[in-house]
C-alpha cells in the first residue's frame, strides 16, 4: 500500500547515498544514546541558555514544513496548473520536515520516555501542548493526502473527491503550525527579544522562502539525476514566490531593527546588540550575524534580477544563499538571542558541542533519508505510468532512460511516452 | 537448492540459541528453583495494608501516595486498620523495610529493573531495626 | 451475513474514532483532578505565603551565606563546580544585576555592592505555568509554585518563561555533586527542572522554610501575605519595598525592603 517496495530498488549512486546517510545516522545515534546516559550535559546548553540548536533547528524546519501550502494554494485554490507536478512533492517535504521537528524536540527532552505526559495530561492553556497537536495533525494530513493522490496517480484514475477539503484543510493547518511555534516565543514576557507581534508574520515570511528555496534545489537536483523534470514555469513560479518572502522577511528584520534600536530601551537594545555587535566581551555570534544579512541581501540581488532569477547557474546558488541566511538567522541567532543577556543580565556563550552537531546532523540525515525514499517512490511510480519525462504540463516528450531508473523496459517507457494522455498529476 | 545449506545453518544456529538458557554455564539449574529471601523487618509486624494486598499492589499504593502527596499536599495516611502513617517512601516504608535485603531481593529476582524511585529517593540514615515508621500526631 | 472488507474497515474506524473522540472529550474537557494543587489545610482563611527580605539586614556582602548553605543541604541541592550546569534555589547577586535596567545616573552610588538574595517569586500568574505542557509545575491555592518531579518531561518550556531565572536544569545526574545526602529530602534526577518551593514540605510541619530559620540576622521574614496581621504585611506597611520586574503583571511575592 505504501509502495515502499519502489524505495528498494535503485542504482549504485542512489544506494550509496544511502549508506551515506545511514552512517551520519548511525554517528547520530550513537551521540544520543550517550546523551540518555549522561544527560544534556554533553550539549553546549547551560542554565542561562536553556534552549539551543535542538530547538532553533525545530523551529526552522516546522518553517519549511509549512512552506508545501506555498506549492498547494496556487494550485488547488487558484487552479495554477504549473504547480501539478510538484505539489506531492512539497507535500512529501512537508512529512520529512514535520518529522524532524518531532525528532528535534525528542532529543531535546531531558525525560524523553515521559513525552507521552503531554497527552496523558492535556493542558490546554499551553502553547507547547497545541504544537504537538497541530504537527501531529499537519503530519497525519500530509500522509493521508500524500497516500491518497500518490495512490491515484498510480492507479491513473482521478482522486477521491474527499480529499479535496483535506487537501484545503492542510492550507490553513500549515500556517497554523508556524503560527502556534511563533507563539511558543511571542507569549513570554520574560523574553522581550522574542515578545513581539511581528515574530509569527516573521516566521511565515522565512518560512515561505526557505521552503520553496529548498523545493526549487530538489526540483534541480532531480532534474540533473533523474528524468523528472518540475517544468521551468513551475520552478520560475517557485522563484518569484522565494523573492517575495525574501523581501518581505529583510523588510520585517528592518522594522524590527527599527523599533528596538530607535525606541533604545535598554532591555530589548541588549539583545539586538549582543546578535549583532557584541556585549561584554562576547563577540562570538557577530559574525554569523552579519554572514545572514550579507546572504540574505545577496540573495536578494540575484533573485530580483530577472536574468539572474531565470539563469539556471545562478537560481540554485540564490537558493542556497537564502535558505542558509535563514539558517543562520532563525536556526541559530534567534534561540541563542533571545536567551543573552539573561534575565540578571548575564551573558553566557553558547557553543554548541560535537554530540551536539552529531546528534543533529543525525537528524538531518533521516529527513534527507525520507526526502530520497519519498521522492524516490514517487518517481518511480510517475516512471511506471509513463508520465515521468511529462516535461510541460499537457505536452508529452520522449521518455528517457536514466540511472536512476528502476527494472521498467525501455520499450514499455518509450510507448507509454508516446500514448499517454494529457492528464499529468491526477486532480 | 544452493540455498540449502544456507538454511539449515541458520536452523541450528535458531536451534542453538533458543535452547541457550538451557545448557549456559550462566544461569546454573540449581539457581532457578530458589525463591527471594527477604529479611522481614524485625520490630513490626503489620505493613501499612494487608501482606496480600501489597504484595499485589505496592506499586499503586506507592503512585497513588505519590500523587496525594506531591499534587494535593496531603500527607496523612489512615490505614486499614485506623493507623495513620505519613506517606513517605522513605520514611514510612524504609523506615521498617532495608531496601537491599526486602525491596531489591524481589525485584531482582522478577528482573523488574524499573523502580526509578531509587533515582531520587533515599534510605534513611539510621538503621532499620532502629527507626519505626513515622506516626502522624 | 457477509460483511465485505471495506465495510468492515469503515465501521472500525468509526468505532475507534467515536471511541478516540469521547475519551479525548472527556480529557481535554475534564479538569484533571490531580492538577488542583491544593495545601491541604482547610484553613478558614485564604493563605498566600510570601517573603519580605530585608536588604540592610542582610549581611552577604560580609561573607555570610547561611540560607544559601541551609537550602542546599535541607534539598539536597548538586554543587556543581561547572557555572554553566549550576543549580540554585537560592543565591544572591549583586543590585545592579539583579534590577539591570533601573539603573540610570547616579542612583547606583547608594546601591553599590548591596546583594539581594534571590529565589522563585512564586508569582500570583506564573508564566512558567502557564507553559508547562504536562502541569508538572502549577499554582497551589496557598500562593506556592510546586514542582512535580515526577511528571517533569524536561522541555525547559517553563525555564524560558521564568522571567527572573530562578529555575535550574538538571543537565547531569545530580548525586555525585552532593557532598552528604540529607535522607528526609529526595534528590532530583538528571533531565528534570527544579526550583525553590519556599520549603513546602516544612510548611506542612508547621515549621517555617530553611533559609528563614537559617539567617542569623532575621533579613528574611515569611508569612502569610493574606493575613492582615503576619510579620511581612507589618514590615510592609512601615519601609518601602521594591518588587523585581512588577511591571510585567507576574505578582512576585518577594518583597525586598531596600
Amino acid at each position: 500500500m505504501f509502495m515502499f517496495e519502489k524505495a528498494i530498488i535503485g542504482s549504485r549512486r542512489y544506494w550509496t547515498w544511502l549508506s551515506c546517510l545511514l552512517c551520519v545516522i548511525a554517528v547520530g545515534f550513537f551521540f544520543y544514546m550517550r546523551q540518555l546516559d549522561v544527560g544534556l550535559g554533553i550539549t553546549g546548553m547551560s542554565r542561562d541558555v536553556s534552549w539551543g540548536l535542538y530547538i532553533a533547528q525545530f523551529t526552522f524546519f516546522v518553517g519549511v514544513a509549512a512552506s508545501a501550502v506555498m506549492v498547494v494554494l496556487p494550485y488547488y485554490l487558484h487552479d495554477y496548473k504549473q504547480f501539478g507536478r510538484i505539489t506531492i512533492l512539497g507535500e512529501f517535504l512537508a512529512i520529512a520536515a514535520v518529522i524532524m521537528c518531532c525528532l528535534f524536540i525528542f532529543v531535546d527532552l531531558g525525560q524523553p520516555t515521559r513525552v507521552l505526559n503531554i497527552i496523558l495530561y492535556p493542558t490546554p492553556w499551553s502553547l507547547m501542548f497545541w504544537d504537538m497537536i497541530s504537527l501531529s495533525g499537519y503530519l497525519v494530513l500530509n500522509a493521508i493526502i500524500t497516500l491518497v493522490m500518490l495512490t491515484s496517480e498510480r492507479e491513473e484514475v482521478p482522486a477521491p473527491g474527499w480529499i479535496k477539503p483535506v487537501i484545503l484543510l492542510s492550507i490553513p493547518w500549515a500556517v497554523s503550525i508556524h503560527t502556534v511555534t511563533a507563539f511558543l516565543y511571542s507569549g513570554l514576557p520574560g523574553r522581550t527579544f522574542w515578545l513581539t507581534a511581528i515574530l509569527a508574520p516573521r516566521f511565515l515570511a522565512s518560512a515561505f522562502a526557505s521552503g520553496p528555496a529548498l523545493l526549487i534545489l530538489f526540483c534541480l537536483v532531480l532534474r540533473k539525476l533523474t528524468g523528472f523534470d518540475a517544468g521551468q514555469k513551475a520552478i520560475q513560479k517557485l522563484a518569484v514566490i522565494v523573492t517575495y518572502a525574501t523581501v518581505i522577511n529583510i523588510f520585517f528584520i528592518m522594522v524590527e531593527a527599527f523599533t528596538v534600536l530607535y525606541g533604545r530601551i535598554p532591555g530589548d537594545v541588549a539583545h539586538i546588540e549582543y546578535l549583532y555587535w557584541g556585549l561584554d566581551g562576547s563577540y562570538h555570534l557577530v559574525p554569523w550575524m552579519w554572514l545572514s544579512i550579507l546572504l540574505a541581501i545577496a540573495a536578494l540581488i540575484l533573485l530580483l534580477v530577472p536574468a539572474w532569477r531565470t539563469s539556471r547557474r545562478l537560481l540554485p546558488v540564490a537558493c542556497v544563499l537564502v535558505f542558509l541566511s535563514l539558517w543562520l538567522d532563525k536556526g541559530l541567532g534567534l534561540i541563542v538571542g533571545g536567551f543573552v543577556p539573561s534575565p540578571l543580565d548575564s551573558v553566557t556563550k553558547y557553543t554548541p558541542t560535537l554530540p551536539e552537531w552529531s546528534i543533529v546532523a543525525g537528524i538531518w540525515a533521516i529527513g534527507a533519508l525520507l526526502i530520497t525514499v519519498f521522492y524516490k517512490i514517487t518517481l518511480s511510480v510517475r516512471e511506471e505510468i509513463g508520465e515521468l519525462a511529462v516535461k510541460e504540463h499537457g505536452i508529452v516528450s520522449e521518455a528517457v532512460r536514466h540511472p536512476a531508473a528502476t527494472s521498467v523496459g525501455t520499450a514499455e517507457l518509450q510507448q507509454a511516452g508516446m500514448s499517454a494522455d494529457c492528464s499529468g498529476a491526477s486532480e | 537448492m544452493r540455498d540449502r545449506i544456507w538454511i539449515i545453518a541458520g536452523l541450528l544456529l535458531f536451534a542453538v540459541a533458543v535452547t541457550a538458557p538451557f545448557w549456559s554455564e550462566r544461569i546454573p539449574a540449581k539457581d532457578l528453583t530458589k525463591v527471594p529471601n527477604l529479611v522481614l523487618p524485625a520490630n513490626q509486624k503489620q505493613c501499612v495494608a494487608p501482606v496480600s494486598y501489597m504484595r499485589a499492589s505496592h506499586m499503586l499504593l506507592l503512585l497513588r501516595w505519590r500523587e496525594d502527596v506531591v499534587r494535593r499536599g496531603q500527607r496523612r495516611y489512615v490505614a486499614f486498620n485506623g493507623k495513620v502513617y505519613d506517606k513517605s517512601l522513605t520514611r514510612t516504608c524504609l523506615g521498617c523495610h532495608n531496601k537491599e535485603q526486602f525491596c531489591d531481593r524481589c525485584h531482582t529476582y522478577a528482573g523488574v529493573s524499573g523502580p526509578y524511585c531509587w533515582n531520587c529517593h533515599n534510605q534513611p540514615q539510621t538503621n532499620v531495626a532502629g527507626l519505626g515508621p513515622r506516626s502522624m500526631p | 451475513m457477509k460483511i465485505t472488507r471495506k465495510d468492515f474497515l469503515r465501521l472500525s474506524g468509526l468505532s475507534f474514532l467515536a471511541a478516540g473522540s469521547m475519551a479525548a472529550a472527556r480529557a481535554i474537557a475534564g479538569r484533571d483532578p490531580s492538577a488542583e494543587g491544593s495545601s491541604g489545610t482547610q484553613a478558614a482563611q485564604p493563605v498566600r505565603w510570601g517573603m519580605v527580605v530585608d536588604l540592610r539586614k542582610c549581611q552577604k556582602e560580609k561573607g555570610c551565606d547561611a540560607c544559601i548553605r541551609a537550602c542546599n543541604s535541607a534539598h539536597n541541592i548538586p554543587q556543581i563546580s561547572d557555572p554553566k550546569h549550576q543549580v540554585k534555589w537560592i543565591w544572591t547577586q549583586s543590585y545592579e544585576t539583579v534590577f539591570p535596567f533601573i539603573q540610570n545616573g547616579y542612583a547606583e552610588e547608594s546601591d553599590a555592592g548591596i546583594q539581594v538574595p534571590l529565589m522563585c517569586n512564586h508569582c500570583a500568574s506564573p508564566p512558567c505555568v502557564r507553559v508547562c505542557p504536562t502541569q508538572a509545575t502549577w499554582k497551589r491555592d496557598d500562593g506556592i509554585v510546586m514542582m512535580d518531579w515526577h511528571r517533569c518531561i524536561g522541555c525547559r518550556y517553563c525555564m524560558a518563561a521564568c522571567p527572573y531565572g530562578s529555575r535550574s536544569f538538571n543537565w547531569e545526574d545530580p548525586r555525585p555533586a552532593i557532598a552528604h545526602i540529607n535522607p528526609d529530602f529526595p534528590t532530583r534526577t538528571k533531565g528534570v527542572v527544579e526550583k525553590c518551593n519556599f520549603c513546602e514540605e516544612r510548611l506542612a510541619e508547621g515549621l517555617s522554610p530553611s533559609c528563614v530559620e537559617a539567617c542569623p540576622e532575621k533579613a528574611l521574614v515569611f508569612g502569610n501575605l493574606a493575613d492582615a496581621n503576619s510579620e511581612p504585611r507589618q514590615l510592609l506597611r512601615k519601609r518601602f519595598a521594591v518588587q523585581r520586574e512588577p511591571e510585567l503583571g507576574t505578582g512576585p511575592s518577594i518583597y525586598y525592603l531596600v
